[in-house]
C-alpha cells in the first residue's frame, strides 16, 4: 500500500551520547544516511522509539538551524527512557515527527525582547528556540535567560551555556541551583523567587517551561511583575500515543496537546481545565 | 425504489458475496446478534441490533501496524499494510451508520489515518431503516432519524419485502449486480411503515432526552459541576461502555514480541482506565471521576467543539443495556444537562 502513514516512522541512528546531568543524557539522531530525519520548528517534538520497548513523544531541544542533526535531551525516568540511557552509539531507534505547534518565533517573537525560564530538564524544549534566537541574533531584541536546577551537576547543557550563551552580546545568562554547594559562587534559590529578584520589565516575551511547580509560582511571579498573560508562552506534556489528535490520550479540554499545542500561550491555557 | 420479496434473500446475499466479502447481523447461542461474515445457510438475525457496534468493520479492536526486525543495534522495519477488499456491512442501523461519519472526523482528517482509510474506501454500508424501536434507543436526541438510515444503500423491511435505495455511487453499483433479483416498488408501503416507526420513537422512555446544557464552549460551566462526584462514585472503571460504543475511538500503540520479530499494534483503548494517561512522572487523571468526566465531557462537550456541534454519541443504547452498574450518558444528561434548565 503506497500511502502516507504518520504512524509508521523512519530509522534513526544515535550518533552520539552526551552525559549532561547525573539522570539526563542528550542523543544526536540522523537517519542511518547520516541526514536528519525531517526538517522541525523550535519547540516541536518527535516520537522515538525502540520496538519491544515503547515509544514516546521528546521534544527537539536541538535548533532547526543545525542542518546536520538532531538532538533530544532525556532524562532517565521510565521504561522507554531508561532503555536509552542504556544506548550506545550505534544504536538503531525509530523517529517520527515532528509534531504540534512550534512557539511563534518568526512572527510573534521577532523583534521582541525575550525572557526564558527553565527549570531542570524544562531547559530541554527551550534550548531549541533559544538556539534559534541565537543563530538570528538581529531578529531579537535583549535575550535573558533564568535557569535554575537542584544542584550544579544537574544543569542541562552547562558546557554550551557557560561556553557560549554566556558570551553572546545582549545575552544574559542567570544560572541558579536549589542549595548551596562549595564550588559554585552563583545564585542560590527557587527559579521563581529569582525571577522576582532580577525583576524585568515587562517589555519582553516570557517563555516558561518546567516542573508544574515551577510554573505555577514563576507564573504568579511575572503576573506580579506586571507581566499579561498573552505575554507568556509555555509547552505542555501529557502522555501521547499517536501525536496526531486521534488517539484521545493527551487533551486538555477540547485541545489535544499534540496537536493543538504543546506550545501555548497562558491566556489560552486558563481557558482550558485544570487537567494537565 | 426498489424490492425485492423476502423470500430471495439468501438469493441476494448470494448475489453480493460473489463480488464482496458480505457481513450481517446473525443469531448467536447465547441469544445476542452480532455481525458475521455470510456464507450459505447464514440467517440474518431480526434483533434490533447487535451488541458489539460495527465500528470494528473500519477500526478492528486490534490491528497490525508495522513489523520490526532486531539485529544487534540495528533495526529493519517492514510495512505490512495492505489494501482492503471490497466488504459489504448489511443491516447497519441508522445510529451506526451516524456513528462512521463521527468516526471518519477522527481519522480522515489531515493526517489521514490510512488504515482506517482504506478500510473505509472499500466498504459498502447497507442501512437498515427500525420498526421496533427499544426503550433503550434515544437517536433522536441527536437528530438521528432510524426510519430514514444514511449509508451508501438504504433498506426497509415490511412482512415480506425489503424495500432498497441507493444513496451513492458505491451503492448504486450494488444495487445494480442484483438487479435481476429485484423490481420496483411502491413508496406508499415505506411511507407508512416510517409513519409508524416515528410514533413508536416518540413514546419510548428516553424521547424527551435533550443535549440541552451541553455543547460546545459549555466547558468551564460544566467540568467543576458537583454531580461529577456522585455519578462517577460507583463506576468500576470497567470500560464495558467504550468498548460496546460506536463512537469512542480512543486506541493504544503496543509492541508484541512474537519471538520472530517484533509487531506494533493498535487496539482499543479506554480513557475509563487508570493507567490511560498514566507517564513516567506522574497521572493527570487520578481519580475515577476524572476519568469518567473526561468520557462524558469528551462526548457532549469536547468533540462538538472541534465538530461544528457535532455530538460524539448516536443514542445505540448499548452502554444504557451493559453498564454493569447502570450508570450511562442519559443519566449523565439528564442530571448535568436537562434537570437543571
Amino acid at each position: 500500500m503506497n500511502r502516507e502513514e504518520t504512524l509508521i516512522p523512519k530509522i534513526g541512528v544515535i550518533t552520539d551520547v552526551r552525559i549532561d546531568t547525573p539522570d539526563i543524557k542528550t542523543f544526536r539522531v540522523v537517519t542511518p544516511d547520516g541526514k536528519k530525519a525531517f526538517d522541525h520548528r523550535p519547540g516541536q517534538c518527535a516520537m522515538l522509539s525502540i520496538p519491544g520497548v515503547g515509544e514516546a513523544m521528546f521534544s527537539i531541544t536541538s535548533s532547526p538551524t543545525n542542518e546536520e542533526f538532531m538532538e533530544f535531551s532525556i532524562k532517565k525516568c521510565g521504561c522507554v527512557t531508561e532503555w536509552l540511557h542504556a544506548a550506545e552509539v550505534g544504536q538503531q531507534i525509530t523517529i517520527r515527527g515532528p509534531y504540534g505547534n512550534p512557539f511563534p518565533v518568526d512572527d510573534v517573537f521577532a523583534g521582541k525582547n525575550m525572557l526564558f525560564i527553565a527549570g531542570g530538564v524544562g531547559l530541554a524544549p527551550l534550548r531549541s528556540v533559544i538556539n534559534y534566537c541565537r543563530h538570528y541574533r538581529d531578529r531579537y531584541g535583549k535575550i535573558d535567560i533564568v535557569y535554575g536546577s537542584r544542584s550544579k551537576e544537574d544543569l542541562l547543557d552547562y558546557k554550551e551555556i557557560i561556553e557560549e550563551w554566556t558570551k553572546d552580546t545582549n545575552v544574559d545568562v542567570h544560572l541558579t541551583i536549589d542549595r548551596e554547594q562549595p564550588e559554585w559562587d552563583g545564585h542560590v534559590g527557587f527559579v521563581p523567587n529569582y525571577v522576582k529578584e532580577l525583576g524585568f520589565d515587562t517589555d519582553r516575551i516570557a517563555v516558561l517551561c518546567g516542573p508544574p511547580i515551577m510554573i505555577k509560582f514563576t507564573l504568579e511571579g511575572l503576573r506580579s511583575l506586571g507581566f499579561e498573560t498573552t505575554q507568556v508562552y509555555t509547552t505542555l506534556e501529557l502522555r501521547m500515543k499517536c501525536g496526531v489528535g486521534k488517539c484521545g490520550r493527551c487533551n486538555v479540554g477540547s485541545k489535544y496537546v499534540c496537536k493543538d499545542g504543546p506550545v501555548f500561550r497562558f491566556d489560552e491555557i486558563d481557558e482550558l481545565p485544570d487537567e494537565y | 425504489m426498489l424490492k425485492c420479496s423476502l423470500d430471495k434473500m439468501n438469493l441476494v446475499f448470494a448475489e453480493i458475496a460473489k463480488a464482496n466479502t458480505l457481513y450481517l447481523p446473525t443469531d448467536q447461542n447465547d441469544g445476542s446478534a452480532k455481525f458475521t461474515k455470510w456464507e450459505e445457510g447464514s440467517v440474518w438475525s431480526n434483533a434490533l441490533n447487535t451488541v458489539r457496534s460495527p465500528k470494528d468493520f473500519f477500526f478492528p479492536q486490534t490491528e497490525d501496524l508495522m513489523e520490526f526486525k532486531v539485529e544487534g543495534r540495528n533495526i529493519e522495519l517492514t510495512d505490512i499494510r495492505k489494501e482492503s477488499e471490497d466488504f459489504v456491512i448489511f443491516g447497519v442501523r441508522a445510529c451506526d451508520v451516524k456513528s462512521f461519519e463521527i468516526l471518519d472526523r477522527v481519522f480522515l482528517v489531515d493526517p489521514v489515518d490510512s488504515f482506517y482509510a482504506s478500510r473505509r474506501e472499500h466498504g459498502v454500508i447497507v442501512a437498515l431503516a427500525c420498526t421496533k424501536p427499544s426503550e433503550t434507543c434515544f437517536c433522536t436526541t441527536f437528530d438521528i432519524d432510524c426510519t430514514n438510515p444514511a449509508g451508501d444503500i438504504s433498506v426497509w423491511k415490511t412482512e415480506t419485502e425489503l424495500f432498497w435505495q441507493a444513496n451513492t455511487e458505491k451503492g448504486e453499483k450494488l444495487l445494480a449486480s442484483i438487479s435481476a433479483l429485484t423490481e420496483d416498488g411502491d413508496v406508499a408501503e415505506v411511507d407508512a411503515q416510517k409513519e409508524k416507526t416515528a410514533s413508536i420513537m416518540k413514546k419510548l422512555p428516553l424521547a424527551d432526552l435533550t443535549t440541552d446544557g451541553f455543547g460546545a464552549g459549555k466547558t468551564m460551566e460544566l467540568f467543576n459541576d458537583p454531580a461529577w462526584d456522585e455519578m462517577s462514585q460507583t463506576c468500576l472503571g470497567c470500560g464495558t461502555c467504550t468498548f460496546v460504543c460506536p463512537t469512542c475511538q480512543c486506541y493504544d500503540i503496543k509492541d508484541f514480541d512474537t519471538g520472530n520479530g517484533i509487531i506494533r499494534y493498535r487496539c482499543w483503548d479506554s480513557c475509563m482506565y487508570s493507567e490511560f494517561t498514566k507517564m513516567a512522572h506522574g497521572n493527570n487523571r487520578l481519580t475515577q471521576k476524572e476519568r469518567f468526566r473526561q468520557r462524558f465531557m469528551h462526548k457532549l462537550v469536547y468533540y462538538p467543539e472541534n465538530n461544528n456541534g457535532l455530538y460524539s454519541c448516536v443514542g445505540c443504547g448499548r452502554c444504557l443495556a451493559k453498564c454493569p452498574i447502570s450508570m450511562n450518558i442519559a443519566k449523565v444528561m439528564k442530571k448535568i444537562g436537562g434537570e437543571k434548565k
